[in-house]
């Protein structure tokens, strides 16, 4: 049992909540009985919902605000099902100290596993809340309902639930199954409820990490090395020392970073230190990106494997090679972190997805019990993936270890997140496949070649402080991530029917540059490269896109939300594709097992200039029971946009030993000019049916949509991304 | 000591004068609206107008701006009561993370203090410095479109005003009147954007 102490809880966030139990091990669980969504990881269900005496109800999820939205989600989910206002329920986020460890806010999970959880915990709340006012009112349960924070039972009898909860009334273990609400009576779920978080953040309330100021405050810089393994070879630091407003030069091993009273006196200490700091480096960066991936050695897995007769002889047989470069998150607002150790306790403020994960880690780095680091998520900017927010933490932690009770703010500058984050990976994929006489898929073989697309901490060798410290701790060994979610193999297994086929994950486990989870991970690439190839085979077969794929597919949610995209666009109606105009088509059930996107687009390609400019865009997404349908289409939407950018502008660059992609001159991302002309999401509800999550599911739908609206338009076929004027110049 | 006056507030304040104005925005005056994402003007995320001009405040040292009128979003409205250019973003919906959206608005802002008619064309040619990674960029076009009708809607202008809630009526006359006085301003003094 941790019980926490009310100065720790009010050390992290101002707010006393009581103590519950934060250990799962303290319940056990009958065989078989499946708690829905993450209720297993800790099936009391005071872990997840609180009622407080004075009616207070406060909801607690491990997973974070990430500016998808799911504060407000999360927070409708419990407002439908204990049948109080929206207004009323407070949520607590991601918070070592208050909430579950539900890993990572990653993978689109977080409504699928937190909001389930919390769905199912607010119903059972609920209905133990209506038999405490059956026992009270000496009802029979059947007989009594909630109403807006209260239990209504026979002769408008009404107790709050302010007056049933008592000290343990909600101390009980989780059930399997729950009494959930009838999605015709959704009051608060599926209204598309203003995001709580907007107003603050548009008004210049303190929103994010980078806006916490701690009394005693002190301004840290971090000076990385210019590459990746570069060693400190000499360093004079006693004129930075010296400079005005320096509290505190850092050195341990191949850390550097310097502490400051002022900001902005901590970034010309910073720029100070880094033009006397001398380092060795190597050049260990690869040319030839492409080429270079095939020739690694590589682990390869058969993901599928399968033979049937096919009913005709293959007449066609298609083959394609599609690539993409490493492309980073490229955050707005470089990472941020704070940390103070007091009184032997390490607290850190973080934009980190997983604040558990990130406090096994930093606590192996310092050598502290992981009891002693509390790990407090704090919004950051959007983050993509994993960008530079737990290196950020482990800066600031490793900084203030040595500072005890100065809090200490470590911002990263523009150039150390573009440098330093770890990258999405660059990857290749190879197709072959036949089509018979009727323009049927006959054979299918496909091949991904991948670094993984998790290196998150985990252990303290995922941290870059603890990599470059005196005491360094190696890099962990990538591992790939298994189906049926996969990594670089995410979204590898087509959706579409196809007797004969084989699909292989080469696995790369040499790393020449940083990487890690980039949003949707393998799926963008696969998808891409899966989406042209239907496209390119549709060509050779002579028929529509979009009739080709419906021939292929049998899953009728898959079919309904192709159909609803093309329906959205006015596809059957479109033009012939003329002067320069091209019409694209993109489709993929996210992970094979989430939500399903289709992407439908219009552009005209000026091959003179190389610019692509994206008329019109329809989008259709079936993402299952719907919990805010303006957050999914927001979501929606920034998917596209995102993945547009990264289509048609962005990739890592290096020389033989640095990165040089490290600001938004050298690594160009999508503007205003470049933003389509009108964009729709049409949203298939599914009411009553599990959440899917829908976070990632447009990123590769878009790129794909557009690869192939550009090779309608310009009658070639662009394979490698980016499809940047350099490349449309080209054809 | 240099004196620079921030959303109609003298300050003295105490930086070196080549502290660029982000930091003393942030840090000095705890004013969380402008925001570090670049630090080389690239990105946007730190506008604000300095008399009525977007100015990227993360390369501006505080030296150059005494004497000006230094507005961020905290002088558009408050929470309780948001400025028509806030509550535009609000009703939209026109945030995922948020973080480049106050850069937005400063931008935005010093275009419909300018030219509150501006077209659809006119407004994505001027937000075209400023970035959002999260891809927001269709709702910032729709939110910047409704603050302009709102501040040229019936309700901002005296002669067609119909009656509108005391409440609203109250945000929107007060960020009017701040309106026409940064205009006055910028069209004394109209220099190059940094």
């Amino acid at each position: 049992m941790n019980i926490l102490s009310r100065r720790a809880v009010l050390r992290g966030t101002g707010a006393l909540v009581l103590s519950f139990s934060l250990t799962p091990a303290a319940w056990t669980q009958g065989a078989g009985a499946k708690l829905p969504g993450s209720l297993g990881k800790n099936p009391s269900l005071d872990a997840w919902i609180r009622i407080d005496a004075d009616g207070k109800i406060t909801a607690f999820t491990g997973k974070a605000e990430l500016g998808q939205g799911i504060r407000t989600a999360l927070t409708q989910v419990v407002a439908e099902e204990l049948e109080v206002p929206f207004e009323q329920v407070s949520l607590v986020t991601a918070d070592t100290s208050r909430t579950v460890d539900e890993g990572y806010t990653a993978g689109s999970h977080s409504v699928q596993d937190s909001g389930t959880a919390l769905r199912n915990a607010a119903a059972q709340v609920r209905e133990i809340l209506i038999a405490e006012a059956a026992r009270r009112l000496k009802a029979l349960p059947g007989q009594l309902h909630a109403d807006t924070g209260a239990v209504i039972g026979p002769n408008s009898a009404r107790v709050t639930y302010a007056e049933l909860v008592s000290s343990n009334l909600l101390h009980a273990e989780a059930q399997p199954t729950s009494k959930l609400k009838d999605p015709t009576f959704f009051k608060v779920i599926d209204k598309p409820i203003q995001r709580v978080d907007i107003p603050g953040k548009v008004t210049g309330g303190a929103a994010y990490v980078q806006d916490i100021r701690l009394p005693g405050m002190l301004h840290a810089r971090v000076v990385r090395p210019p590459s990746a393994g570069a060693k400190l070879a000499s360093l004079d630091v006693s004129n930075i020392e010296k400079m005005t407003g320096v509290v505190k030069v850092i050195r341990d091993g191949n850390f550097l970073a310097v502490v400051a009273y002022r900001e902005f006196q901590a970034i010309q200490a910073m720029r100070a230190l880094s033009r006397v700091a001398r380092w060795s480096e190597s050049a260990s960066l690869p040319s030839h990106l492409p080429a270079f991936l095939l020739g690694l050695p590589s682990q390869d897995f058969v993901i599928l494997d399968q033979h049937a007769a096919a009913a005709q002889p293959a007449l066609k047989t298609l083959e394609a090679t599609y690539t993409r470069p490493y492309l980073s998150h490229g955050s707005v607002g470089p990472s941020c972190a704070v940390a103070h150790l007091t009184e032997g306790v390490m607290t850190i403020w973080t934009h980190t997805q997983g604040v558990y994960p990130d406090r096994r880690a930093i606590s192996e780095m310092l050598g502290m019990s992981p009891d002693k680091v509390h790990c407090i998520h704090v919004e950051g900017s959007g983050c993509y993936g994993h960008n530079g927010a737990d290196d950020a933490a482990a800066d600031a932690a490793l900084i203030a270890s040595s500072m005890p009770d100065q809090p200490i703010r470590v911002q990263w500058m523009r150039e150390q997140e573009h440098g330093w984050e770890p990258h999405g990976p660059a990857m290749v994929a190879k197709a072959r496949a036949s089509l018979d006489s009727a323009g049927h898929i006959v054979d299918w073989d496909y091949g991904v070649w991948s670094n993984t697309h998790t290196m998150r901490p985990g252990p303290a060798g995922s941290l870059l402080a603890a990599q470059h410290m005196e005491k360094a701790f190696p890099v962990p060994e990538p591992e790939p991530i298994p189906q049926p979610e996969g990594g670089g193999d995410r979204n590898a297994l087509p959706l579409y029917v196809l007797p004969n086929a084989k699909v292989t994950h080469h696995f790369l486990r040499q790393m020449p540059v940083r990487v890690s989870a980039l949003r949707s991970l393998g799926a963008h690439m696969n998808v891409f490269a899966i989406e042209s190839f239907m496209d390119e085979l549709a060509v050779a077969g002579g028929l529509d896109p979009v009739v080709f794929r419906l021939a292929h597919l049998e899953d009728s949610r898959a079919r309904d939300v192709v159909t609803a995209a093309a329906d959205e666009f006015h596809w059957s109606a479109r033009a012939t594709p003329a002067g320069g105009h091209g019409y694209g088509f993109g489709f993929a059930r996210y992970k094979n097992l989430a939500a399903y996107c289709a992407v439908v687009m219009q552009v005209h390609v000026d091959r003179d200039t190389g610019r692509i400019r994206v008329l019109r865009v329809a989008a259709a997404v079936d993402t299952g029971q719907v919990i805010n349908p303006d957050g999914v289409r927001n979501q929606i939407e920034g998917g596209i946009l995102q993945s547009l950018s990264w289509a048609m502008f962005e990739g890592v660059t290096f020389d033989s030993t640095r990165i040089t992609s490290i600001d938004w001159s050298t690594y160009p991302i999508l503007r205003f000019g470049s933003v389509p002309e009108s964009l729709t999401v049409r949203i298939i509800d599914r009411p009553g049916t599990p959440f899917l999550g829908c976070g990632e599911a447009a990123q590769g739908p878009a790129t794909a949509a557009l690869a192939n609206a550009v090779a309608n338009a310009t009658g070639k076929r662009i394979r490698d991304l980016p499809l940047n004027a350099a490349r449309i110049k080209a054809l | 000591m240099i004196e620079l006056r921030v959303n109609g507030q003298s300050h003295n304040v105490s930086a070196d004068p080549d502290t660029p104005l982000l930091y003393v925005l942030r840090d000095e005056l705890q004013l969380n609206a402008a925001k570090f994402g670049c630090g080389l003007g690239q990105c946007g995320s730190c506008t604000v107008l300095v008399d009525g001009a977007p100015t990227l405040s993360c390369v501006t040292p505080i030296m150059l701006l005494e004497g000006r009128q230094i507005t961020t979003v905290e002088g558009l409205g408050t929470r309780e009561e948001p400025g028509p250019m806030q509550r535009a973003f609000i009703e939209e919906q026109s945030a995922q993370c948020g973080y480049c959206i106050p850069g937005m608005m400063m931008r935005a802002q010093a275009l419909l203090q300018r030219n509150p008619r501006a077209t659809d064309a006119e407004i994505r040619a001027y937000l075209e410095p400023n970035l959002c990674r999260c891809g927001t960029h269709m709702r910032i076009l729709r939110a910047v479109k409704r603050a302009a009708s709102m501040m040229t809607g019936p309700d901002a202008s005296p002669t067609t005003r119909t009656p509108v809630p005391a409440s609203t009526e109250v945000g929107t006359s007060e960020i009017d009147s701040d309106a026409q006085r940064d205009r006055r301003h910028s069209e004394k003094r109209e220099r190059p954007e940094r």
